[in-house]
């Protein structure tokens, strides 16, 4: 079993610690060993939330600086912040939709040119994959299906040892009830991405 | 039902090293549980909450004051022949240490866990102390997972020595192993679990004047030894592989060393211990450890623990090995590691090469806009900073007050525009330092506390204000819930978790019976008329207490209590 780690990134709020719980759940499922890590606490009040899901037997919980092998980017500043994580060969997967933060809206500091740094992304990393994913996640009927639209997205790319079956399983059984149907959708959508 | 009380022996589920330390308790059969919250440990707390609201529950738990109150509500349960738990962050420790440091030498006898969740490079926290050092100090065993799964065996392990010495266990964790998430295998959970126990009289033995004590602290240093052949037999202590360079490792520690090892292609090839029974230090193991080693590193966060140990051990026995780890600069006191740089020291050492990562050039990434945590949208603490700073201003004294503050969300009024926390050192000390400022400097005092951190240790430095006739104005933030944490309930909340019916305390009675006699409570939405009364109170030269009472809007939107 090849040795695996997936970094996720973005703002409190957008559902990642959602996205790296159900990708666990299903790892776990699909009888591999896995692990994922988390931040809690006063990180969460609107700043930037981090987890990894670390597969194949991997014991330490967090990443270091080149040794991602997937970036799955909820916000571009995000993604783009996190690029240092990266190596040559990672996979990026990110949503373009931008979370403007408040030191960029006081005039503190200025957002970067996303269609740019896209650009560079693709010119220097093994695949990127790069979309709007916010508004994807608004036709599967939520804007908060955003995270299982990526997850989607990253399911797509065969990397990980998950089936769709599987993940659409593990989300049937994880999720909310009154959530699933949109979810499952999300997941469509995310699948149809790469 | 609650997914930890899930009975299915064999099953596996994935859940937090918090998590998993909750449902080792549930399957330990503890019975009475107690804590006040603290990042990294809030969901050890939160869970067993959760669980004694269920009905017909397993255990009682109680959201006490402070970690003090906690620890002496568990001591006194395992005095009385119960299982119990108490959990706690890391800086929590030092407000429990005074019952810890006796609890030791009176004893328990139902099995008794302290939970010690510590925070390396400070993610939600004040220091970075190394709360192993409070084992040593104590002369109590300590248990270190480092995965979900050993975290849940080992506090079952842990009331099964707690029984076995009649001494307290320690299980310290860190942000990493509280915060992460595992397949955990569920064993049994007790049918019946006693909630009553029985306290039998013994003054010799519960009573620690200095007669008993003198006798106490030796049973304590006796048991200590037979703790320490615990940890020489123990499981969660051993080694694999083989050669003249050796790893020892704990904590999260161990998992970058096995990582590293795994992937320098090491495996077999150097001596690697992992301890996970940390502390009374293994002697007889170390030593055989030690054997026919030329070199060895200690990878471990924080303080050189075992680093200062084993040295101490190898000049014991006439070893001549080289021992590296902070000391010689491998790493660092500072900050928790990361596996890159630990896979980097092993390589190091073992003399194999270390190819790092090939990363694109990223220079050309200009500065990123930061995303700094701030105060909600709408938050009831902005309202009350931004009126106490209008008052302060009408008045002439902004530019000469000084603001102590305390621990909370409303902590962050340190960053602009707010800017009103100038001085903090640890829970209630807002209130202390008060005093202090106020005979040491003419400046005008005010000061800021949240209401679940005024319960915590606000209300004896306050008594203390009035009897010594400091001369400051606190202002109790009170937004009905313990916000930072995770919302957990508070002696002064009107907000409550639905079935939440314990008998509420009243801050501004509790102010009043401390004998403060110039007191206001404001709604500080109420802009106009919070203001008139914030200068009428700050204009006066004298101990006040202002009460902004406004519920934390997080709260209300996403929990919904009734009021």
């Amino acid at each position: 079993m090849d040795r695996m780690r997936i970094l996720i990134t973005g703002v409190g709020g957008q559902g990642t610690l959602l996205a790296s719980s159900l990708l666990g759940e299903a790892v776990m499922a699909e009888g591999l060993p896995v692990r994922v890590s988390e931040v809690h606490g006063m990180a969460q009040r609107g700043g930037v939330v981090e987890s990894t899901v670390m597969i194949g037997g991997i014991e330490s919980p967090i990443i270091s600086n080149g040794y991602a092998d997937i970036l799955v980017g909820f916000e571009p500043l995000e993604t783009l912040r996190a690029l240092n994580r990266c190596n040559k060969g990672s996979t990026i997967i990110t949503n373009v939709t931008p979370i403007v933060p408040f030191t960029v809206e006081l005039g503190q500091a200025e957002y970067p040119d996303v269609g740019h740094w896209i650009g560079f992304m693709e010119e220097h990393y093994k695949k990127v994959i790069a979309y709007d994913a916010a508004t994807a996640a608004k036709e599967a009927g939520t804007p908060k299906a955003l995270n299982v639209v990526l997850l989607g997205t990253l399911i797509a790319t065969g990397l990980v040892p998950v089936s769709v079956e599987r993940m659409k399983q593990t989300i049937k059984e994880k999720v909310k009830p009154k959530f699933i149907e949109a979810n499952l959708k999300a997941l469509d959508i995310g699948l149809s991405q790469n | 039902m609650h997914k930890l009380l899930e009975q299915s022996p064999g099953k596996k589920l994935l859940l937090l090293g918090n998590e998993a330390i909750v449902r080792g308790a549930l399957e330990a059969g503890a019975s009475v549980c107690a804590a006040y919250p603290g990042t990294p440990s809030s969901e050890i707390a939160n869970n067993l909450f959760f669980i004694s609201q269920e009905p017909s529950p397993p255990l009682y738990f109680e959201f006490s004051t402070n970690e003090k109150v906690a620890m002496e509500v568990a001591a006194a349960a395992s005095a009385a022949g119960l299982r119990s738990l108490t959990c706690m962050k890391h800086v929590g420790m030092n407000v429990a240490a005074d019952v810890l440091m006796t609890l030791a030498y009176v004893g328990t006898k139902g099995g008794m866990v302290i939970v010690t969740a510590d925070d390396p490079s400070m993610h939600s926290s004040q220091n970075e102390q190394d709360n192993r050092y409070y084992a040593r100090f104590s002369s109590l065993p300590m248990l270190e997972p480092t995965s979900p799964q050993e975290a849940k065996e080992m506090t079952i392990v842990a009331f099964e020595i707690s029984e076995q010495l009649e001494l307290p266990v320690i299980v310290r964790t860190t942000t990493r192993t509280s915060h992460v998430r595992g397949p955990v295998e569920l064993g049994e959970l007790p049918g019946n679990v006693t909630s009553k126990g029985s306290f039998q009289k013994d003054p010799r033995r519960w009573v620690p004047v200095p007669a008993v004590a003198r006798i106490r602290h030796k049973v304590l240093l006796e048991a200590e030894e037979k703790a320490r052949r615990l940890a020489e037999e123990s499981n969660y202590n051993s080694s694999v592989g083989e050669g003249s360079f050796g790893v020892l490792a704990t904590g999260v520690g161990a998992c970058y060393a096995a990582d590293a090892i795994h992937e320098l292609g090491l495996s077999g090839k150097v001596k690697f211990l992992r301890l996970g029974f940390i502390y009374p230090y293994p002697n007889k193991l170390l030593l055989e450890f030690m054997q026919g080693l030329e070199k060895i590193l200690v990878v471990e966060e924080l303080e050189p623990f075992h680093e200062d140990h084993l040295k101490a051990l190898a000049y014991e026995n006439g070893l001549s090995i080289e021992i590296m780890g902070k000391k010689s600069g491998h790493f660092s006191r500072l900050y928790e590691f990361d596996p890159g740089h630990v896979k980097e020291a092993i390589a190091k050492v073992a003399s194999v090469d270390y190819a790092p990562p090939v990363m694109p050039d990223l220079s050309t990434i200009p500065e990123l806009p930061m995303r700094p945590p701030s105060l909600c949208p709408g938050c009831p603490h902005r309202e009350t900073y931004n009126g106490i700073k209008e008052a302060l201003k009408a008045l002439g004294q902004e530019e000469r007050a000084i603001y102590p503050t305390d621990i909370g969300c409303y902590t962050l009024g340190l960053l602009p525009p707010i800017q009103m926390a100038d001085y903090l050192l640890c829970m209630g000390s807002s209130v202390g330092t008060s005093a202090g400022f106020s005979v040491a400097t003419d400046h005008k005092i005010v000061s800021f506390i949240g209401d679940s951190t005024f319960f915590h240790s606000g209300i004896s430095p306050l008594v203390n204000a009035v009897h010594n006739e400091h001369k400051f104005c606190l202002v109790i933030l009170d937004n009905s819930t313990t916000a930072m944490t995770g919302h957990q309930p508070n002696p002064g909340i009107s907000l409550r978790p639905p079935g939440y019916e314990k008998p509420r305390v009243d801050i501004e009675e509790v102010v009043r019976a401390c004998g403060v006699k110039n007191i206001v409570k404001v709604n500080p939405y109420k802009h106009k008329e919070s203001l008139e009364a914030y200068k009428e109170v700050l204009a006066k030269d004298e101990l006040s207490v202002i009460i902004a009472e406004a519920p934390c809007i997080l709260y209300l939107k996403r929990v919904g209590g009734k009021r």
